[in-house]
């Protein structure tokens, strides 16, 4: 194999890994508060790439046809309002049920990542076909011997970098991500310290939805392409990815997010079956790592709780 | 008096009904069925097909010259095998039925073929494109006049190797439908002198296509043809142009689509695609079925395959006309059709009962459109396929 060849794979990898690994980061942040599993996540993100979608409508049917302007509304619609969406599924099916068995909040999330994905398909426009999301990201591509680097695929690359070093400095550099991390360590003490745990729950559920948001955007732009049922395989994967990282840990998810990537690329690529196959290739390996490290790649410092 | 004016009367009577009714009279009435998707997510086809059959017998019973009267008997299968099967049993058990013109939906024509045979049937498929529907089996009572994804590759094939493409990258998805056009695609490919590259089974709901597409690109293809359903062939035309693949994108009759279109705004430009049947303007007798469909007032359009129906069940009567209404000679007397003249064109059964010369409709998308090829500006030169010579 050429290194343009193998230059293409790396990129192709890292890109899904980056938005594998945002979404895992959501699931391990829910976790690490809260013990639940938040299963509409993936379902999130998908709301997130359609508010994103809308904005990006309304913008260009106001007639401003400068991109920039375009993509700063999709960020910012998306990320506040699938942030607040994540804050509204914390407050009303999340919080009430703490003191129900985990399996409920997992089968309750579960249903409603259904009821978002029926909803865009029945309720927005058109919504089950799939939706043109436009370039709005400069498509130029830089030839390297045989291998094109898309400009955009570079930029999309950074800005999810820089939001995993953003989720980084505020989970262990500011007084809030202080909250979070006594939160997840021990939440009756935190909350004897006088940490507001409505509050941190709340916030840590905004966070996690606005970075999936972010991903659904990066999703749309990086596809083309949106539609209603993505979020359904990018939720398992996310979680597969969090699991097999050590849930619980922001940089297990991260590492998770580009192993289940690099195992499908390696699935596709490299193995003497239909590319069809790639997806149970990875989850099989991922189940055999389950198997030789159950509490994950990262374990989580304090795995006991009372 | 009185007795005999009443006598009278009942003879002039007698007469004057005899001299109307007795060409009538000397008539035999024959009842032949027909099924398809009357109710459910097919039945505006459906209820275009019944239509369609109708118009063939209506047609045919004012026709004073003809040996018997016939009589459309119309069932619904609700494009449900449990359902098609039933009332595939409830037509074959019928004797008086002679013969019939069946199923739109291929999942049911699997089912019910069976039932055909069992009861000694004589039917002519109308809409149903799976090919194992006459070529899984060898019931001498199943025809078929609409082409099956068989003639659709052979015809793709066939043009595409024209246009002096050599060399092809096929990516499937795992369905039956996909698995079905890559083995008649390469198949009738190979037979034309193309050659196959490498062969991707996909899956149906994958996002991702980076890593087949980078793999295809290195083998440097003239073609990438994909056999699957429009959402996978929007991701994999907008992925091939992410990694820079500059290849003619050949699709098939799943992304003939006007959310193909939608989907990918300007990169759908020059997408080519084949599709069994044609508009009716490009059928032989389109264009005198579409004047008679009209006369006749029915309010639910013809759809695409109620000219198929309507050559189905012209054949059916032309057949009993000649051998009489007895479905074993009806079975026997198909079985030997050839070159028979339908609106839809020629129709010439195999050894299977396949309809060989079925009509298949190259497109080629133009302008945000899906254009009949020899009307495009591809056909006529003006615009350039990728790659093409």
């Amino acid at each position: 194999m050429d290194a343009a060849l193998l230059s293409q794979y790396v990129v192709n990898g890292l890109m899904q890994g980056m938005m594998y690994a945002l979404v895992a980061v959501g699931f391990t942040l829910f976790f690490g508060v809260l013990n639940v599993i938040q299963f509409s996540h993936g379902d999130v993100l998908m709301v997130g790439s359609f508010v994103g979608y809308s904005a990006i409508m309304g913008v260009i049917a106001v007639g401003i046809d400068n991109p920039y302007i375009a993509l700063a509304a999709a960020l910012i619609a998306a990320v506040t309002l699938v942030g607040l969406l994540g804050a509204v599924i914390a407050r009303l099916f999340v919080l009430p049920l703490r003191s129900s068995p985990p399996l409920n909040t997992l089968l309750i999330t579960l249903m409603l990542g259904t009821v978002l994905r029926e909803s865009v398909r029945l309720f927005f426009p058109h919504g089950s076909h799939p939706k043109r999301f436009p370039p709005l990201l400069p498509t130029d591509s830089i030839a390297i011997g045989g291998f094109d680097l898309r400009v955009d695929s570079v930029m999309l690359l950074i800005a999810g970098l820089l939001v995993i070093v953003a989720i980084h400095l505020v989970i262990n550099r500011t007084r809030l991500g202080l909250a979070i991390r006594a939160v997840a360590q021990d939440e009756e003490t935190a909350m004897t310290m006088g940490i507001n745990f409505r509050f941190v729950v709340l916030v840590t559920f905004v966070i996690g939805s606005a970075v999936a948001a972010f991903a659904g955007i990066m999703n749309g732009l990086y596809y083309n392409e949106i539609n209603f049922n993505s979020g359904l395989l990018l939720g398992v994967i996310g979680f597969a990815a969090a699991i097999v990282g050590g849930l619980g840990s922001i940089y297990g998810a991260i590492l998770g997010g580009f192993l289940f990537a690099a195992l499908q690329t390696v699935g596709a690529v490299a193995m003497p079956f239909d590319s069809a196959y790639k997806d149970v290739f990875a989850f099989t390996v991922v189940i055999a790592l389950m198997a030789w490290r159950p509490t994950g790649l990262i374990a989580e410092r304090v795995s006991e709780r009372v | 008096m009185k007795w005999g004016m009443i006598k009278g009367a009942v003879a002039a009577s007698a007469v004057a009904l005899s001299l109307a009714a007795g060409p009538v009279q000397a008539k035999e009435t024959v009842k032949i069925a027909f099924i398809g998707p009357l109710t459910g997510g097919a039945s505006s086809i459906g209820l275009g097909g019944r239509n369609s059959a109708q118009l063939a017998v209506q047609l045919r019973n004012e026709d004073p010259d003809t040996e018997y009267d016939y009589e459309l008997v119309t069932l619904d299968d609700a494009c449900k095998p449990n359902v098609g099967v039933q009332v595939a049993t409830k037509a074959a058990a019928d004797r008086e039925i002679v013969g019939a013109i069946t199923q739109y939906c291929s999942a049911v024509a699997m089912a019910a073929v069976n039932v055909y045979h069992r009861f000694q049937l004589p039917v002519i498929v109308w809409g149903a494109v799976l090919p194992d529907i006459t070529y899984g089996n060898d019931y001498p009572e199943v025809h078929r006049v609409n082409g099956t994804m068989i003639n659709q590759n052979e015809t793709a094939a066939r043009f595409m190797t024209d246009k002096g493409y050599e060399k092809w990258v096929i990516i499937h998805d795992t369905t039956d439908y996909g698995k079905g056009h890559n083995k008649y695609f390469s198949k009738s490919l190979k037979a034309n002198g193309g050659e196959v590259l490498g062969t991707f089974g996909v899956s149906a709901d994958q996002q991702d296509f980076t890593a087949e597409l980078t793999e295809a690109k290195s083998m440097d293809p003239d073609v990438i043809y994909f056999g699957g359903l429009t959402p996978v062939g929007v991701r994999i035309r907008r992925q091939m142009e992410r990694l820079g693949i500059d290849a003619q994108f050949e699709g098939t009759s799943g992304i003939i689509s006007d959310s193909y279109i939608d989907g990918l705004g300007d990169l759908a430009e020059g997408t080519v695609a084949f599709l069994e049947g044609a508009p009716l303007s490009k059928l032989p007798g389109g264009d005198y079925f579409k004047a008679q469909y009209e006369e006749a007032g029915f309010s639910e359009p013809a759809e695409a395959y109620g000219p198929f129906a309507f050559a189905a069940t012209g054949l059916l009567m032309d057949t009993i006309e000649e051998v009489g209404p007895d479905r074993a000679k009806v079975t026997k007397a198909l079985a030997e059709v050839d070159d028979a003249d339908s609106i839809v064109g020629k129709i010439r059964f195999d050894e299977h009962g396949q309809n060989e010369v079925a009509q298949i409709t190259k497109y080629v998308v133009q302008d945000g459109e899906w254009v009949v090829w020899e009307d495009s500006e591809y056909a006529s030169g003006e615009r350039s396929l990728t790659g093409a010579e």
